[in-house]
């Protein structure tokens, strides 16, 4: 399985025709603890680079982007029934939802981890 | 814009890893590595060190300066007694807030000829200039530019607070006193801005780190930034200048009436007070009241509120997520037909019209300490 990583700080784990979507381990420490995560519903039809899903701290809410397009087949409710696990574990348990891939082409535009920790390391 | 100013914890915050942001021209912590959230509930559960320095803090001073102060703000002044604090606000001539304050007639002034003024970071410039203009010829004005401001919250503080200011166990809320504390010269009020017990203390603000230094190694205290001083005083109830109340938000339609004394009601004699005694006769257009998300989603600042019937109705000022009560909360302003307690709502968060109630305030219970 490959794991791609955006300049948003997501990361989308892709396995055949079906990518799983969260935010990075240095975005969840970014945002601190998370208090609520609103979920795309299942068959919704996302865009690459927009909105698909909301993080809320105690301070602040932001938006989180989808790297891929497609039609959402699963969303994980364990984050939305009790969002401290996104901090927890932001790269593993702590996924938001997963999307059949419409456009293969989206995840040459990605990052792996590597160029993923350069791009953090350089920008904060 | 201007770089943000400083206060005489800045370095302190910087080694202790404050998340810096600039607030009321300041750069002030907006977070430790203990994070928003465990600040928050640690300051509920035993107790939290503030700096609250960005505060103006000053003195007006002079015969007559309780009366002379009157003509500025709605509040019974002359009443006070020596040693008691007040809250109040300074109004324009439409009876809207300029500010909300704090102020003090100190302890040892038995003829009652100086008050004590804290006032918000953001407005601090332009109060001092309107006292100025209005008091200037009276009294004299002063600004403590050299003190920091240190606030000791929560149910541990008074525990923690004795074991370097004896005097300051019997306090009574809402009074302060001058007070030796670690050798300095300090003034100690009973009073905070999270619901909790607690301490409010002007330090000399050489001496402001070290002072925070000590407070911080008692085992109780935790340094807590603005993040969770801001969901804490939502939790309380308690209003954030610049957000829930401004220059075109009277006490009445703020729901602070009771800033307003008895006697100053019957005189009509302060800023605004024909419009302001309008309302509390014939009821305002609008009323702050407390809402309640019933799902999970927080309604940020800014928020549409409509009623069950789809009608734009008002705004949300403060929300957010309330770590105590573990679920989102809010303040806003709606019409007096939708102000009772339990009145359905909708909230309109990311387009999407989402049910809530209106819900007394505070949500999470003052624990005031009234001896």
């Amino acid at each position: 399985m490959t794991v791609y990583f955006t300049d948003q700080h997501e990361w989308v784990s892709v396995d055949g025709e079906i990518a799983t979507v969260g935010i990075t381990t240095h975005a969840a420490e970014q945002l601190g603890d998370v208090v609520f995560v609103e979920l795309p519903a299942i068959g919704k039809v996302v865009s690459a680079r927009k909105e698909a899903a909301v993080v809320e701290s105690v301070k602040a809410a932001s938006d989180v982007y989808t790297p891929v397009s497609g039609e959402v087949v699963e969303a994980n409710e364990a984050v939305a029934a009790e969002p401290a696990k996104v901090n927890e574990d932001p790269e593993g348990a702590g996924w938001f939802f997963k999307v059949k891939l419409s456009n293969h082409g989206d995840l040459s535009n990605l990052m792996d981890k590597a160029a993923y920790d350069a791009f953090v390391a350089a920008n904060g | 814009m201007a770089e943000p100013k400083k206060t005489q914890l800045n370095a302190l915050h910087r080694e202790l890893g404050g998340k810096m942001v600039e607030f009321g021209g300041y750069d002030m912590p907006v977070q430790f590595p203990t994070g928003v959230l465990k600040e928050h509930l640690h300051t509920r559960a035993a107790c939290g060190l503030f700096d609250v320095s960005h505060m103006g803090q000053g003195a007006l001073s002079g015969a007559g300066v309780a009366a002379a102060f009157e003509a500025l703000v709605p509040g019974a002044i002359q009443e006070l007694k020596p040693g008691q604090t007040r809250y109040t606000l300074l109004l324009n001539d439409q009876g809207g807030i300029r500010d909300d304050l704090m102020v003090t007639r100190p302890a040892d002034d038995e003829d009652f000829s100086s008050l004590l003024l804290v006032v918000n970071a953001g407005t601090k410039d332009a109060d001092f200039a309107h006292l100025a203009a209005h008091l200037g010829g009276k009294l004299a004005i002063e600004r403590f530019e050299d003190r920091a401001l240190l606030a000791l919250q929560g149910p541990q503080a008074a525990a923690v607070f004795a074991r370097h200011c004896p005097e300051a166990a019997t306090m009574k809320f809402m009074t302060a006193a001058k007070l030796k504390v670690m050798g300095l010269d300090c003034i100690v009020w009973r009073s905070g801005y999270t619901g909790e017990d607690g301490y409010e203390i002007s330090v000399p603000g050489d001496a402001a780190e070290d002072f925070a230094r000590k407070l911080l190694a008692e085992p109780e205290v935790l340094p807590i930034g603005l993040g969770a001083r801001d969901s804490l005083r939502l939790e309380a109830g308690l209003c954030l200048y610049g957000h829930d109340l401004d220059e075109t938000t009277t006490p009445v339609e703020a729901a602070l009436t009771w800033a307003i004394g008895k006697r100053r009601k019957m005189e009509k004699n302060f800023p605004g007070a024909e419009i302001i005694m309008n309302q509390l006769f014939d009821g305002a257009s609008r009323k702050r009241v407390g809402i309640l998300p019933l799902e999970k989603a927080p309604a940020r600042e800014g928020t549409e509120i409509r009623s069950e019937a789809g009608e734009t109705i008002g705004v949300i000022t403060s929300g957010g997520f309330g770590p105590t009560v573990n679920a989102p909360i809010a303040m806003g302003y709606v019409p007096p037909a939708y102000a009772e307690d339990g009145t359905p709502l909708l909230l309109v968060v990311r387009g999407q019209a989402r049910p809530a109630r209106v819900a007394p305030m505070p949500f999470a219970s003052h624990r005031y300490y009234r001896g």
